[in-house]
């Protein structure tokens, strides 16, 4: 090779490895930063800004919905499979929360530990499927629980 | 080999065979384009939770696919033109990052239009993935600016390689975002090692269309380098032969 073109082609490698060594650096400090919600766990290790408003993400539970019959308000729990934490919110909820979503929620925690929502985002997971295959796996166990979670405890949820 | 590959990089050559491919290139895109539009609208089965709405994959997924394709591409022909100085390599990075800037803001545009009905907004700012996507789309319109702010077009080529070649960087960051960040975005379907989180029935019209749109990004990157030589060789002969239609290129 041309030697004007080698020594060319060395800065551009060397280019390439300051700047993605810089990126993953800089990658890794902004980490913490990056993460859009704290799970249940987080937030009961008091790792959650308190008096502040955050966002908290995790699976609604099974049977928790409590839905009141006069208004929008709405009380469930959030668990990541560890620790649970309960949520209030009184506004209308997205189209695809139901038990065993994930969803992640905004809002502050009150002084009962009770975590109080201003809004409701439905956490949508990476499986597509049609509605036959869907059912028939019901039976074994729920789709729509993100596996990439941290050990999911055996599901005690009865299949309807 | 290298003898061959420095002929096909030689204007005059690149603008015959381009010529010669576009037709064909074009047919089978319009092709695949159709099948994968019936395959992912009429073929493939409403999703059991998010019913018609998914479909809108068969977009948001190829575009997304090609926005970081494309980047690729551009960076690597940059560093082509910084290295070698091939005048082809410079033309065909400048070419693609419009396009690629395009396949950002339709990845962009259908995220959002699916994510007010899945998520329950629009946009959400605190999420890795939306924004360096977001971040991508704001690479690739620097890169058109800076190419556009520098008058001389082979000191503005050298510019852009190295923005280019620096914004590279990203690309890892808008794959992995959805792994080893907490976001709304969900995790990869396809793109993985397990086997793909997706019927079958419903990921190969995705596929055709990964395929159509990679085949539309070829055939609009030969038709913009194509006219972008012209342009800069306008002077030399073997231009001057085709506007006369005299000599064969």
């Amino acid at each position: 090779m041309h030697p004007a073109r080698a020594r060319r082609l060395k800065l551009v490698v060397i280019m390439l490895i300051g700047v993605f060594i810089a990126g993953g650096f800089a990658f890794l400090a902004f980490k913490e930063n990056l993460m859009l919600y704290f799970t249940p766990s987080e937030v009961a290790a008091g790792k959650a800004p308190t008096g502040q408003r955050f966002n908290i993400g995790g699976m609604v539970v099974d049977g928790s919905v409590i839905k009141s019959s006069q208004s929008v308000d709405v009380q469930f729990d959030v668990t990541d499979y560890d620790k649970t934490i309960r949520i209030k919110f009184a506004d209308i909820l997205p189209d695809l929360f139901r038990e065993g979503q994930a969803i992640i929620a905004k809002g502050k925690l009150n002084t009962e530990g009770v975590f109080i929502a201003d809004e409701v985002l439905a956490k949508h997971d990476e499986t597509y499927m049609p509605k036959e295959v869907a059912d028939s796996l019901k039976h074994k166990n729920k789709p729509g629980y993100d596996k990439t979670k941290p050990s999911p405890s055996p599901s005690p949820s009865p299949s309807p | 080999m290298y003898r061959w590959f420095h002929q096909l990089g030689s204007p005059p050559t690149f603008y015959k065979w381009s010529g010669q491919w576009l037709p064909w290139l074009t047919f089978v895109c319009i092709t695949l384009f159709v099948v994968g539009l019936y395959g992912g609208l009429v073929y493939a089965p409403a999703d059991y939770l998010q019913k018609d709405s998914f479909r809108i994959i068969y977009v948001h997924v190829p575009a997304a696919w090609m926005s970081m394709f494309v980047y690729v591409v551009m960076a690597f022909s940059g560093a082509i033109a910084l290295i070698w100085h091939i005048k082809l390599s410079e033309i065909m990075m400048l070419s693609s990052a419009s396009i690629g800037a395009s396949f950002t803001f339709i990845a962009l545009i259908t995220g959002s239009i699916w994510g007010k009905p899945t998520w329950g907004t629009w946009w959400e700012w605190g999420d890795a993935r939306l924004l360096s996507e977001l971040l991508l789309l704001f690479l690739y319109i620097g890169i058109i600016g800076l190419y556009s702010a520098i008058e001389d077009k082979r000191k503005a080529a050298e510019a852009v390689s190295i923005l280019a070649l620096v914004g590279i960087v990203n690309i890892p960051i808008i794959h992995y975002s959805v792994i080893f960040l907490n976001t709304l975005h969900q995790g990869p379907t396809v793109s993985k090692f397990d086997s793909p989180s997706i019927e079958t029935s419903m990921l190969i019209p995705l596929l055709i269309m990964a395929l159509a749109f990679k085949l539309f990004y070829i055939i609009v990157l030969l038709m913009r380098s194509r006219n972008e030589l012209l342009w800069r060789e306008r002077r030399s002969q073997w231009v001057r032969n085709i506007i006369k239609g005299t000599g064969n290129v």
